[in-house]
Formats: C-alpha cells, sequence, structure tokens
C-alpha cells in the first residue's frame, strides 16, 4: 500500500498550477487529499504528477452573500460546516456536510474537491445539484461558470478537460419561504451513506405548497435532482401527502444493489428519506411565516 | 501503597507508554532495513505457469527476488500441519512461497526484497506471473457439493470429519416427546488486529545468529519453526515478540511464510531485512472464521427439557488446514454450553474452500457453537409456548452437580468437565440487569414511539487455560526491583499490570517494583502461546509459583540473618520482617545481595556479600549443596485439564419498521471467570469480545464473490463497528473459583464474543416475528426477510397481537 512514483509540484498561483497540469500529461491535483491518497497507496490510481493546492493563495474563502455562497477550492468540510454566514444563507450546506464522515476526514477534506471528484455517494454533489450550483473553472483560456447539469457525467467523472483547475463552488441562496433538510442511513456513523436525501420545499404566499425539489446520494451514477412537486402541488402545508412525495420518489429513482444494500432496499429508502425529510423541510418553510 | 493487590482494578501500567507513541511495535524496528513486499494470487484457484521477473530487474533500489524454486531443504516443503488429529485424514498446508498452484487470492508466490516498500511495491508490479484458471471452491455448500475440487487428490473437498458422541442419538430422538429439525448459517469474518503481521531479521555473520522479531502469539514456536526450516541450531535462533498491536487468534498461527522468507533473505543477504503487513495484505493472506452451515436435531419433552442433540455442522476451513482441526473440535465441544444433553451427537465436516484459510479467531468455534445451542433453545420456547428463560432454565447443570462430565474430548486431548460454576444463578442475574421480565412494557413503550424492541438471551460455557503448560520466572535484583518473565507473548491484555499484581501480592513487593517481560526466548525459552484465553490462567499460576519459590528462599536467608524462624516472617512493602518484633527486619534487596555469595564488589550494596563481610558459618559452603546462587525461581503449572468459564448475555434491540436499521439500546454481561486478578482488565475484555460479537452479528462479514475475490477488502467495505456502533454494556459479575488452579482463577479473553450472535439474532427475531437463520443480518437483508414470502413466522409473534401479524 505504497504509492507508485509521481513527481510532485506545489504551484503557488492557479496558473502556474495550469502549467504544470499542461506540461505533464497525466498530471492531477491534489487538495485535501480524502479521496486520492487511498487510491494512490491501493495503486488503484498513479497518476505521472501531483499538483498539490494547497500552497495557492486566496482558494480559502468562504464568500457570503445574499444570492449565495461561494466556497473556495481549499475550504475544507470542517470550515463549512462551522460557517454560520453560509448555513443562513443555504442551510443544506451545514445539513449535508455534518453527514461527510468523520472529523478528522473534514479536517483534511475539501468540500470543491469532493465535488470535482464527482464521487455520487459524496454528500456534496447532490447539494450543488439541488441547490442549482455551479462551480468556477479555471482553465488556461480564462475562467468560466460550469453548471452542476454540465459537470457531471458518471461515477468519478466530469466533463471538466484534463487542463482545469475547478477554484470554487457557487451553492445558491435558499429561495424564500423554503426550508430544507436533509438525512442519511449509512450502515455505521460516518460511512458513506447507503441512501441520502437533500429536500427543499418552497410554499406560495398562501402556505401552500410550491415546489418540492429531492436529491439522493448513493442513488444512480451521477446527482439528479427529482421535482416532486406533483404529488403535493397546491396542497396547505400542513395537509401534504409527503408519503405520497416519497411513493413519487421510490418511481422516479433508478439505484443500484452494491454490498451493502440492495437496489430495492435503497428504493426503500429514497422513499422513507423522502417523506421524512420532506416534514422537517415543510415545517421549517412553515415557520419562516411565523 | 498496599502489596495485597490481587483482585483490584489496579490501572494498567503500560498504557501511558502505548496511548502517546512510546510503544515498539514491529514497524519501529529496523528503520534501515531492507524491505520484503509480495506478488500475491490474484486468482482464487489457478496452475502457475510461468513467473517473469525480467521488468522488474531493472528497477533501482532491487536487491533480491525468491521464488519457489530458491526455496531449498525443509524451506521447499508444505507449511507444517501444526496440530495433527487422527481424524485429519487429509491435512493440506501450503508452501512459503506457492509451488506450482495457488489455492486462495492472497497466496504469496514471489518475494521481493529491495532498499524500501516503495521499491519492492515498485518492482512487484513488474513481475508478470502468468496462471491458468482453476474452478473456484467458494462457500461452505459449494465446497459440499464438491462440483469442483480445491485439492486435486481430495475430491469431496473434505479435510476432516470430527465426530463424537454420548450415546445412540437416533432411538433417543425416535423416543423423545417433540423434535424439531431446522439448518442455519454463521459468515465468515475475521479478528482484524489493528496492527497486521510483520516480520524483521537480522542475521549476525561473525556469530552466526539470527535474532527476529515478529508480531506474533506465539514466539517460543516461531523459533523452534525457524530453527527447523532454516536448519539452524536452537539457540543460535532468538525470536522476540515486541509490543503486538492485537492478535485475536490470527497471530497463533506459525510460522506465517513470512515467518521463514524474512529470515532466510536476512541471512542469504546479509542484510535486516523487514516486512510488515499492510491492511489488504492481512485481508486477503491472513486468516479468517466463522463460516459454518449447521443442520440440528433436537429431541425435548413437554416441559422444553431437551432428550437429545443430533448436530452435523459443514465448516469452511478455507485452503488449507495449518492449525489442524481446533476450530471443529471446539464448536463441537462448546456447544453443549451450559446445559445437560443427555444424549449428544456431533459431526464436523471440515471441508477445503478457494479461500483465506480459517484458524481460530477469539472465540474460536465457540460462537458458532452457542449459536446452534442458543438458538436451539429459543426454538424449544418459541414451539411450547415457553418463555426462552424458562426453557434455559430447565435445562441448565445444577451447582451440586460439579465436577459436570460431558463425556465429550475436549481442544487439549482432554475431557470435558467442567470444574465448576453457577449457571443458575448467572441466568438469574442476566434477567435483573436487563429486566426480562418487565421487557413488555418496553416493547409497548417502543411500539408507541414507532419501533419494534426485541430482546433475547444466550449462554455460554468456555473452556480456558489448556495446557500443555507455561512457566514463569522471579527474580529479586540487589536494587530491589523484581524481575518477572514469562515465556508466553502479550498483545494488548495488560499482562505487564496483571503479572505485576500476582507477583506483588505473592512476594509482598511494592507493584512499582516489578518489571514484567513477556515473550521474548533470550528471557524464558520455554512458552507455548497466547491463545485460548489461557495467559492469565497458565502464566498466572506459574508466575504466582515463582514467586512463591523466591518467597521461601527468602525467607530461609532472612531467617539466618534475623536469627528467626522461616515461619515467624512476612514480607510487607519489600521488606522482611519478623512477625510482631519491630525492628527485627532485612530489606528484600538486601537478601537479593546475601543470596548471591561475592568476592569481588563492585558498589555498594555488592560489599554487603563479599566474602569478609558475611558472617557465614565455616561447616558449609558459602552456597549450600542444592541451593543455587541469586534470588530467583522459575516454575512451571501444568493443569490437568482445561477449567471452564461461564456467562450469559442479553440484548435489547429496536427497529425501524421503515429502515429495518437494527439499534441495540441495551446489552447485559454477567460473566464468571473465578477469581479475578484486576476487574478493570476482565471488564476491558469482555467490552472488547462484545464489540467483536456485535460486529460479527450485524457489521462484519467476508463478501466474497463466486469467483474467490473478496469484495469487501478493506476497512471502507469490511464494516468493522466503530466506538458509534458499539453499544453501552453493562457488566454483573460472579465468581466461582476454580479448584484446578492455585489462583483459582478462569480465563477471560474471549468470552465477550462468544453470545453476540446468539443473543442478538434471538432479539432481532423476538422484535420482527421472523425466524432468523443467519448470522450477521444487515438492515438490507431484514428487508428481505419480512418481505419473503418463505420466511418462517415465529409461535410467539403470532401469540402476541400486532407485530409480526
Amino acid at each position: 500500500m505504497k504509492p507508485a512514483p509521481f513527481r510532485y509540484a506545489d504551484p503557488r498561483s492557479v496558473p502556474e498550477a495550469l502549467e504544470v497540469l499542461a506540461a505533464e500529461e497525466g498530471a492531477k491535483v491534489l487538495a485535501g487529499g480524502q479521496s486520492l491518497l487511498p487510491l494512490l497507496s491501493m495503486r488503484l490510481a498513479a497518476p505521472a504528477t501531483l499538483v498539490d493546492l494547497n500552497r495557492v493563495p486566496g482558494l480559502d474563502a468562504v464568500e457570503v452573500t445574499a444570492d449565495g455562497v461561494r466556497v473556495g477550492a481549499l475550504v475544507r468540510h470542517a470550515g463549512l460546516l462551522a460557517h454560520d454566514g453560509a448555513a443562513r444563507v443555504q442551510p443544506l450546506l451545514a445539513r449535508a456536510t455534518a453527514n461527510v464522515a468523520h472529523p478528522a476526514i473534514r479536517n483534511r477534506g475539501t468540500t470543491v474537491g469532493s465535488i470535482a471528484h464527482a464521487d455520487p455517494s459524496g454528500e456534496m454533489t447532490s447539494v450543488l445539484a439541488l441547490t442549482g450550483g455551479s462551480v468556477s473553472v479555471a482553465e488556461p483560456s480564462g475562467e468560466r461558470a460550469v453548471g452542476w447539469q454540465d459537470l457531471f457525467v458518471g461515477p468519478l467523472e466530469t466533463s471538466l478537460p484534463s487542463v482545469a483547475v475547478v477554484t470554487s463552488a457557487y451553492f445558491p441562496a435558499l429561495p424564500p419561504r423554503s426550508g430544507t433538510a436533509f438525512a442519511e442511513v449509512a450502515r455505521r456513523r460516518g460511512d458513506y451513506a447507503v441512501c441520502g436525501a437533500g429536500v427543499v420545499v418552497t410554499l406560495d404566499e398562501d402556505r401552500r405548497v410550491a415546489a418540492v425539489r429531492a436529491s439522493y446520494v448513493s442513488v444512480g451514477l451521477t446527482p439528479e435532482v427529482h421535482d416532486l412537486t406533483d404529488a403535493v402541488a397546491g396542497a396547505p402545508v400542513e395537509k401534504a401527502d409527503w408519503a405520497a412525495a416519497g411513493a413519487l420518489a421510490r418511481t422516479l429513482v433508478d439505484p443500484d444493489g452494491d454490498l451493502h444494500a440492495s437496489a430495492d432496499y435503497r428504493r426503500l429508502l429514497v422513499g422513507v428519506l423522502t417523506e421524512r425529510t420532506l416534514i422537517e423541510a415543510a415545517a421549517e418553510a412553515a415557520g419562516g411565516f411565523q | 501503597m498496599t502489596t495485597k493487590l490481587f483482585g483490584e482494578p489496579v490501572r494498567r501500567r503500560e498504557d501511558a507508554r502505548l496511548i502517546t507513541g512510546r510503544g515498539r511495535y514491529l514497524d519501529d524496528i529496523g528503520a534501515g532495513a531492507l524491505a520484503a513486499a509480495f506478488v500475491r494470487s490474484p486468482h482464487a484457484h489457478a496452475r502457475i505457469v510461468d513467473v517473469d521477473v525480467d521488468a522488474a530487474l531493472d528497477v533501482e533500489g532491487l536487491v533480491a527476488i525468491y521464488t519457489y524454486e530458491d526455496l531449498t531443504g525443509p524451506l521447499a516443503e508444505p507449511l507444517p500441519v501444526l496440530i495433527p488429529h487422527p481424524q485429519l485424514t487429509a491435512p493440506r498446508t501450503g508452501y512459503p512461497l506457492a509451488n506450482g498452484e495457488v489455492n486462495h487470492v492472497g497466496e504469496p508466490v514471489v518475494m521481493v526484497v529491495a532498499t524500501d516498500r516503495y521499491v519492492a511495491e515498485d518492482a512487484a508490479e513488474r513481475i508478470a506471473v502468468t496462471y491458468e484458471e482453476l474452478p473456484a471452491v467458494v462457500g461452505v455448500d459449494a465446497a459440499r457439493e464438491a462440483r469442483a475440487c480445491v485439492h486435486e487428490e481430495i475430491p469431496d473437498n473434505v479435510a476432516a470429519r470430527h465426530h463424537q458422541e454420548t450415546g445412540d442419538v437416533e432411538p433417543a430422538l425416535a423416543a423423545s416427546p417433540h423434535t424439531l429439525s431446522f439448518t442455519q448459517y454463521v459468515e465468515r469474518s475475521a479478528g482484524m488486529p489493528l496492527e497486521g503481521k510483520g516480520v524483521h531479521a537480522r542475521w549476525d555473520a561473525d556469530d552466526r545468529s539470527l535474532r527476529v522479531h515478529t508480531s506474533t502469539q506465539a514466539s517460543t514456536s516461531v523459533r523452534a519453526a525457524i530453527a527447523a526450516k532454516l536448519q539452524l541450531p536452537l539457540d543460535q535462533v532468538e525470536v522476540v515478540a515486541p509490543d503486538v498491536g492485537g492478535g485475536f487468534g490470527v497471530k497463533i498461527v506459525h510460522p506465517w511464510p513470512e515467518e521463514l522468507l524474512v529470515p532466510m533473505a536476512a541471512i542469504a543477504l546479509g542484510r535486516e531485512v523487514k516486512w510488515t503487513e499492510d491492511r489488504r495484505e492481512h485481508f486477503v493472506s491472513s486468516a479468517h472464521e466463522r463460516q459454518q452451515r449447521q443442520e440440528i436435531n433436537v429431541g425435548f419433552d413437554d416441559d422444553g427439557r431437551i432428550t437429545a442433540l443430533d448436530v452435523h455442522v459443514w465448516h469452511d476451513h478455507g485452503a488449507y488446514t495449518p492449525y489442524g482441526i481446533i476450530v471443529p473440535i471446539i464448536t463441537a465441544t462448546q456447544l453443549v454450553g451450559p446445559y445437560v444433553i443427555p444424549v449428544y451427537r456431533v459431526v464436523v465436516e471440515s471441508v477445503y474452500t478457494n479461500t483465506v484459510i480459517v484458524t481460530p479467531y477469539r472465540g474460536a468455534g465457540r460462537p458458532q457453537g452457542c449459536f446452534a445451542m442458543e438458538r436451539t433453545m429459543d426454538r424449544i420456547a418459541d414451539v411450547l409456548g415457553l418463555d426462552r428463560a424458562v426453557v434455559r432454565e430447565r435445562n441448565l447443570i445444577q451447582p451440586s452437580q460439579f465436577p459436570y462430565d460431558h463425556h465429550l474430548t475436549f481442544q487439549d486431548g482432554r475431557p470435558v468437565v467442567y470444574d465448576s460454576g453457577d449457571y443458575p444463578a448467572l441466568l438469574e442475574k442476566l434477567k435483573v440487569l436487563v429486566g426480562w421480565d418487565g421487557i413488555d412494557a418496553l416493547r409497548d413503550d417502543a411500539e408507541a414511539r414507532g419501533r419494534l424492541l426485541g430482546v433475547g438471551m444466550a449462554l455460554y460455557v468456555e473452556g480456558t487455560g489448556p495446557g500443555p503448560y507455561e512457566g514463569g520466572h522471579v527474580q529479586v535484583l540487589g536494587s530491589g526491583k523484581v524481575l518477572v518473565s514469562t515465556g508466553l507473548t502479550t498483545q494488548g491484555q495488560g499482562h505487564e499490570t496483571s503479572f505485576a499484581q500476582i507477583v506483588a501480592s505473592e512476594l509482598g513487593v511494592p507493584i512499582e517494583d516489578v518489571e514484567v517481560t513477556t515473550g521474548d526466548t533470550r528471557r524464558f525459552p520455554y512458552a507455548v502461546g497466547t491463545f485460548a484465553s489461557r495467559a492469565a490462567v497458565m502464566s498466572g499460576n506459574a508466575i504466582a509459583l515463582a514467586a512463591r519459590g523466591v518467597r521461601d528462599k527468602a525467607l530461609r536467608i532472612a531467617a539466618d540473618v534475623l536469627e528467626a524462624d522461616p515461619g515467624d516472617l512476612e514480607i510487607a512493602d519489600g521488606v522482611v520482617q519478623v512477625r510482631g518484633t519491630p525492628g527485627a527486619s532485612i530489606p528484600l534487596r538486601t537478601v537479593a545481595v546475601l543470596s548471591n555469595p561475592l568476592r569481588y564488589a563492585f558498589d555498594e550494596a555488592a560489599k554487603q556479600a563479599t566474602q569478609f563481610a558475611v558472617q557465614a558459618s565455616n561447616d558449609r559452603p558459602p552456597v549450600t549443596p542444592g541451593d543455587a546462587p541469586g534470588l530467583e525461581h522459575r516454575d512451571y503449572y501444568s493443569p490437568i485439564r482445561s477449567t471452564f468459564a461461564s456467562g450469559a448475555h442479553a440484548a435489547v434491540v429496536e427497529i425501524d419498521p421503515a429502515t429495518w436499521e437494527i439499534d441495540v439500546v441495551n446489552y447485559a454481561v454477567v460473566h464468571d471467570c473465578g477469581n479475578v486478578v484486576n476487574p478493570m482488565i476482565v471488564e476491558g475484555q469482555v467490552l472488547g469480545g462484545v464489540a467483536q460479537g456485535v460486529g460479527g452479528a450485524l457489521y462484519e462479514r467476508m463478501a466474497y464473490d463466486a469467483d474467490g475475490q473478496l469484495q469487501n477488502a478493506s476497512f471502507m467495505d469490511f464494516l468493522m463497528p466503530y466506538a458509534s456502533e458499539v453499544p453501552d454494556v453493562v457488566i454483573d459479575h460472579q465468581q466461582t473459583p476454580s479448584p484446578l488452579n492455585p489462583l483459582g482463577i478462569k480465563g477471560a479473553g474471549e468470552a465477550g464474543v462468544i453470545p453476540g450472535s446468539a443473543a442478538l439474532a434471538s432479539a432481532i427475531e423476538d422484535a420482527v416475528g421472523r425466524r432468523i437463520t443467519s448470522m450477521p443480518i444487515s438492515p438490507t437483508e431484514l428487508y428481505d426477510l419480512m418481505r419473503s414470502e418463505t420466511a418462517e413466522r415465529t409461535a410467539a409473534s403470532g401469540r402476541r397481537t400486532g407485530v409480526g401479524a
């Protein structure tokens, strides 16, 4: 369990990082290393060069505006989890991050790294999708935003070219009259979820359900956002049939089975977690009216 | 500080060192050593057609590559069958490096030695081994069907058919008022010590001596094996077990291929060589345990008393049988537990599979035996509509029946005769501890919260402290330090504390003066090993006897000096004194000095023992005939047979009927290991065992696919429970001393793990009303069971309204 030989570069700026990536074929970006280093140690990955971003200044900021939260490439999960401002503008960030692994991993692992890794069993890919977020990507030609729909291609696969650095992720703010919730079932506390669910419930001005969206963890090959509004549209928030929304969700997902859960069991959990999180999120949305 | 420490919860003296990083584990040794890495088989079953090392040869830093062709003499022969048995009719073991065939994924094929481990892995990666794949036999049922075989000459895959019976079971079953027949399974897990195996060897070419450090549970026997296999004189081989980060049985197996190959390379290269097992290697090349298929026929009367029991077990033995059939024998003989079984027949067929070898893992066949017996009790109760505790109570061996002879032969070749115990009291204590009689109220409360609650229990008897022997050496130095050594090893049990307590108590010295060394063949060359809950029983008693020998000698010498009768002397706080006569005393350290008559003095203390200082009698020599210089004594303890500890566990589970998550909300243990040396250490052992029991019941499983590939060979997918998954445990103790040994103690190392699967299966079954016939069980499997058309509903669930009906 020792990595194969690799060259190590520690650029001091994003352009410098891009230069190394352009010059060295098979170079890979290192941020928190919580996914990459085990892959290296098990020789499941053997990049020729590691481009360590940790000495690049300016990538470690959480920027909060009324419109949303921008999370820099070197912000650790723990940093985001503890960021009250971010939690106020988009509560899903802290709620989901609390489910990311264990404190030791949250102290090293980065939110953006986890998104760039595009693991469908990671929480933050799902949250990026559910909030309608995007990432900012630096390329030799300049910086551009890539929306979540265009980012995720498959498990551990993004649409980004090899000479690119994700410099930040942007999570739009929670819309008005909305509530959120996030829940997971994991075999052991802190493990990758067998199934996780994040939801957003938005009410109209008459406290009727206007929109319901959900996104799941460890369900499907890439993050998906499912619109569950049809099951409960127009219902007064106290009377909405959340079980029906859960039932609808079960019909929309296409989970796989693995060692820890059959596809059927995952589908069951999608229903249960959807209903449970929606009840919570709806209560939060309704609470905003008082 | 008092010197009467036996039985006190003394804090573990080794912990400060171990938890602040000052331990010395295998990988802390030999920083400059060459590193070994292995090319291991990627196939479960294959012939080796070719090994091509050419591509590795230009790796910078490569030192040597070894294949089977490089092995000579006894090293080229199969590894030893450590524990032969007449019923092990077709034993097979592997070679240190594969000889033309591999029988499980992970079997070592090539050893690479290089300047460091990175380079060794780089070179290993470039070695191309060509295989011709053979059909793989995976799992106990496939082995039994024998459509393919693991070893060509053993077409039925049966290594051993272990058979014991205490009477004519068939007529007894036929005459029974009720009978039940059922089949159940237990899955594979493994001990998973946090430190894997590891070996470091240093060869001194000048004096032709070999020093080997190995993370083992049996250093003396590793030493003998190395000497035999490498054809070295025993006195030129030293084997030391440094701090060992857990064993749980896997490190009692020896010699592991690496324990021979690393020394071989060190000698050949004239350099220090080290191999440190990594986690992935540990998963596929160490040892697993526990998979069994159990077919059970039981007869019983209207009261639930067992009249006859017939058990046929199919035991997955993995690819080889280096540790003999110890695990099957233990299942066969410990299955009967604390119960009277009038007629018992057991057959355990050990079958070969193309998977990692099966050797003892903490519990060593007992969890499976307990699962068979306790699930039988649950079924009898269910059929008769009786309380599960009542059925157990009616079958218990009574205190008046000791010594109780089961008429079986145990793993040590000696009779299964229970020496002492009080099983009805255990059960009664357990019921109180877990609130057995008030469980319906808890069930209602849980139901109101939308949860299904169930309770289960399981009892066990554990044969501990098997022979043949252990020894102890105690020596008092002129400084007052008391050196204690025993040959068996330590892998976290707290022997530095518990053995010191025994010596402090026996000798009357402060524990701070006592230093304990274990597992170092330089200090104590005769030993068996640390396994089968035997260290406290075996070495504890041997050390106590050695301390008593020292005490006798000290009193003899002191009596001379003090002109008193030895019978009037006592030792307390390291001082020998005439009882009731203050001032008439001599420090034990002075006695130690005087015990060694000297010609030469080199410090103040030594002066007291020189020839012109001592007022010795001219009528006898300075060292009395039959005596020896020095205040030390070596003694051995060899038991007539094992001593039998016992216990009872109960678990309360709550299940979420939407997600089928299983939450252990209460876990109660009543534990009896005779006299207790250190209750804090015993509790630690029980808690650690419970953690592994819960792991085996709810989380862990070696997930082999049909091709023999282990699908979860990492801690990410092999779900060893975290602290967050281990329930709080309430523990009550009972002490029925063993009449077999001087200290009256029984072993405690494995007990905690034994009843976990049985108690939790019972609790889950109680909660959901569906028969649990296979463990471990996970939420996804429980969901499948609840949806299954064919899953059996328990009678109890039918009698209770609402649940499972």
